[in-house]
């Protein structure tokens, strides 16, 4: 975790790292139709960003994933999801509003088999994705602030 | 018989998480012991809305005629799983900041707070 | 503006939730508003509050359905029932609502200057509302998965709270970590619990489950795991260890709102024995295993209180052995439950005795702990060894310790003295001894606080106390607004009884009408 792995991981690494990312982001615009959603998505981009870490150590990566920046979009992903909720105030909290209104996600569902239309969903898609958003940022917080704290504690054994 | 081996198994795993907690001195250990109670409690919800032969409860991709489990469980136990992450992530920070006043996880040598 | 209020029940809870996702943004800018939002969203949430509490005992119940405009659906062959979350609010369920609403102000109010030196503000104040709002969750709601959800909520917060200060020492990550030990067994057996239950009658609804509930063997079991997890989290004797060790551990304002989380987990437990179970319960055998919990945790609490030198260890012990006369005095009201005559006669007066005490204990032992919160803020120490004269310096913390102290040991004219009397006079009709253990308690109680009063106040001025001065103003303001509802409850208890109190009493004996504020209206 410290100076990095070899360069046969780093480069597998570089190679997988962006399908995990569009993994991740698949199952969060997914979530309404498929097994999956904002937190499954939000953890598998996650994983990536651990990935990263474990492959790079933690002092190359942090110019990459700030913490600052990856707290920020935490809030800004929580704000969204309360947000989708007030919005439902016109019938009560957390009310679907967009669902069956016909614009974006906005489309009634079909009823029967069917392979399910993106375009559906209403507030759950929004949400799936103020959801995907706050997991990918917290849980990224966690991951690189765990990596750092370990660094140190690591640092003050050696000395 | 063979329908209660899930139970057996929620039986034994919060067996095994709550001898961990009580018998294991080693925090990380302890933290791995609230982990199996919580998987144990999951598996229950997910094995109570089991069904023979029946289907994921996906609206859209399943045929007609065709029996579901049922969903309500998987929705509480997704539920659950999120807040796991969460309590897991918060005892082993805190496991992290104890190893780094104390220099140790053992429970014997950390007790300062007695009486 | 009539229909944004329709809205108060759910806004209670989105308010705070709202303003705790904006603070770490907020707090990226400007360092000075968070506090300032933190209360003011508080202050609102309070009136709110009050709102509903004006409305619910006026009109009766509320019923508030989140997601949708149904409770329930109605499939085509006609079977319906409860699917959605929703928030029942019944007089007991405001109670608790109001005591949090006045708690967690107040606390906001006080950590405005207590904690201006901390660093992390913004976590601190998200943390802050988001306990808030978990501990309006748990005593609203009326699914008991949504109560689960909270009480994990409720828990994480709380002890992410406990552990804040450990970047000055290890003991308080220590105390976090027991605390989350125990919230985290406490929250799974509940869920254990759920899952007994939903597998059997197949709905998560308190009131549908009550309607149909058979007091079956796997009942027992949830039953058994319910009592034994809640009182745990309340903080009643055989597993206390947690409750000195968090309490004392937490920056003061913080334990002022622990002790109202603690009393969420107490009216969940009530909440469970009146509404869920009610008379299916064996309940003279449920009655008295409550009773001698009260008991012990009086009796044990006091005696580990009178030989503590730490002044908010010792207030910890003494937070147990108050919740022991709560459990007596519902203990006592359940016991009686099947048996009208001797509920009429003294079992509904035992259980005002015991509701009341809630409140007061809240608004007491939250004065104690902002004292003692203001000692450790000028003089840097808790032992009570180490303090001495500080009434000189100190003459405003001085007189709400002296307050709050008579309070908490039952002297009039304080709201203790109040619900203590009701307490010992129908305990008194049930079973002499019980009133009798609790009198003698409240002695102790006199004695370990005389104690403090001694250690930390009297005596000359310590040379290197010289140059403490009184806390800033905001504290002030949050201890003296908590020492006159002391002084007012104390005062009018006839009153806060018969319009407060007894119905809320009512709400939880009278399960019928639980049920059927949701039943009746699908």
């Amino acid at each position: 975790m410290i100076g990095g792995m070899s360069r046969i991981v780093r480069t597998m690494t570089t190679l997988i790292f962006g399908f995990i990312m569009v993994y991740g982001f698949y199952v969060i615009a997914h979530g309404h139709l498929s097994p999956g959603g904002g937190f499954q998505g939000g953890a598998i981009v996650a994983s990536a960003f651990a990935l990263l870490l474990v492959t790079y150590g933690t002092s190359q990566i942090q110019s990459f994933l700030s913490k600052d920046l990856l707290s920020i979009l935490e809030s800004t992903g929580l704000v969204l999801f309360i947000t989708f909720a007030f919005l439902g105030l016109g019938a009560t909290f957390f009310y679907n509003f967009v669902s069956n209104s016909g614009g974006l996600f906005g489309t009634p569902s079909a009823i029967g088999v069917n392979p399910g239309d993106l375009n559906t969903g209403g507030t759950i898609t929004l949400m799936n994705m103020a959801v995907g958003l706050e997991v990918l940022a917290a849980l990224g917080v966690i991951v690189l602030t765990m990596s750092v704290a370990s660094e140190t504690i690591h640092k003050k054994e050696k000395q | 018989m063979i329908g209660n081996f899930p139970f057996v198994t929620v039986i034994i795993l919060i067996g095994l998480g709550i001898y961990s907690l009580l018998f294991k001195k080693n925090l990380i250990k302890i933290a791995i012991g609230l982990t199996l109670i919580e998987s144990g409690v999951n598996l229950f919800l997910i094995a109570l809305g089991f069904r023979k032969e029946a289907v994921a409860p996906i609206y859209t991709q399943a045929p007609e005629g065709v029996k579901m489990v049922l969903p309500t469980p998987q929705a509480l136990c997704l539920t659950s799983i999120v807040i796991g992450v969460a309590t897991t992530a918060l005892v082993l920070s805190i496991v992290m900041i104890i190893y780094q006043r104390y220099g140790t996880i053992n429970t014997d040598e950390i007790r300062r707070l007695r009486g | 503006m009539s229909s944004i209020l329709m809205h108060a029940p759910a806004l209670v809870i989105a308010l705070p939730l709202l303003a705790a996702f904006v603070t770490p943004i907020l707090g990226r800018f400007n360092r000075k508003t968070i506090s300032w939002l933190a209360s003011f969203t508080l202050g609102l949430t309070l009136l709110l509050t009050i709102f509903i509490a004006k409305q619910v005992l006026t009109n009766g119940p509320i019923v508030y359905v989140f997601g949708g405009t149904e409770i329930g659906l109605t499939l085509p062959f006609g079977y319906s029932m409860p699917i959605r979350i929703i928030f029942q609010i019944d007089a007991m369920g405001i109670f608790m609502g109001l005591i949090t609403a006045v708690v967690a102000f107040l606390a906001a109010i006080y950590s405005i200057s207590y904690m201006e030196q901390h660093t992390g503000l913004d976590k601190y104040y998200t943390l802050l509302l988001l306990l808030a709002t978990s501990m309006f969750g748990m005593e609203l709601t009326g699914d008991i998965f949504n109560f689960f959800v909270f009480f994990e909520i409720a828990s994480i917060s709380s002890v992410a709270l406990v552990a804040f200060r450990s970047t000055i020492s290890g003991e308080p990550a220590e105390a976090g970590l027991k605390y989350m030990v125990v919230s985290s067994i406490s929250a799974l057996m509940v869920l254990f619990a759920i899952g007994l239950f939903y597998g059997q009658y197949d709905a998560l609804n308190i009131a549908t489950i009550a309607s149909v509930m058979q007091f079956t063997q796997l009942d027992k079991i949830a039953l058994i795991l319910l009592v034994t997890v809640l009182s745990m989290k309340a903080g009643s004797v055989p597993m206390h260890m947690w409750t000195p060790d968090a309490y004392s551990e937490a920056p003061a304002a913080i334990t002022m709102v622990l002790v109202a989380a603690s009393q969420a987990s107490l009216y969940a437990l009530f909440r469970i024995t009146f509404s869920l179970y009610n008379v299916t319960l064996n309940t003279i055998t449920v009655g008295w295993i409550i009773i001698i919990l009260g008991v012990l945790s009086m009796f044990i609490g006091v005696t580990m209180a009178i030989i503590q030198s730490d002044i908010k260890r010792l207030m910890a012990y003494h937070a147990i052995s108050q919740t022991g006369y709560m459990l007596l005095g519902v203990g006592v009201g359940l016991a009686v439950l099947t048996n009208p005559a001797a509920l009429e006669s003294y079992g509904i007066k035992a259980m005002e005795g015991g509701i009341f005490h809630i409140m007061n204990h809240a608004m007491y032992k939250g004065l104690l702990f902002l004292t003692a919160g203001s000692l450790f803020y000028r003089t840097g120490t808790r032992d009570l060894n180490r303090m001495g004269g500080l009434a000189h310096n100190m003459a405003y913390t001085a007189t709400f310790f002296i307050i709050g102290a008579a309070a908490i040991a039952g002297i009039p004219p304080f709201n203790g003295f109040a619900s203590k009397l009701i307490i010992y006079e129908s305990v008194y009709q049930f079973n002499p001894l019980l009133s009798i253990i609790a009198m003698l308690v409240s002695i102790l109680t006199l004695a370990s606080f005389v104690k403090v009063f001694h250690s930390a106040f009297l005596g000359p001025q310590l040379e290197h106390y010289k140059s403490v001065q009184e806390v800033p103003k905001s504290m002030v303001l949050a201890m003296a607004t908590l020492a006159c509802i002391i002084v007012f409850f104390g005062l009018f208890p006839e009153l806060i009884v018969k319009h407060i109190v007894h119905p809320a009493v009512m709400a939880l004996i009278d399960q019928a009408r639980y049920t059927a504020t949701i039943l009746g209206g699908i």
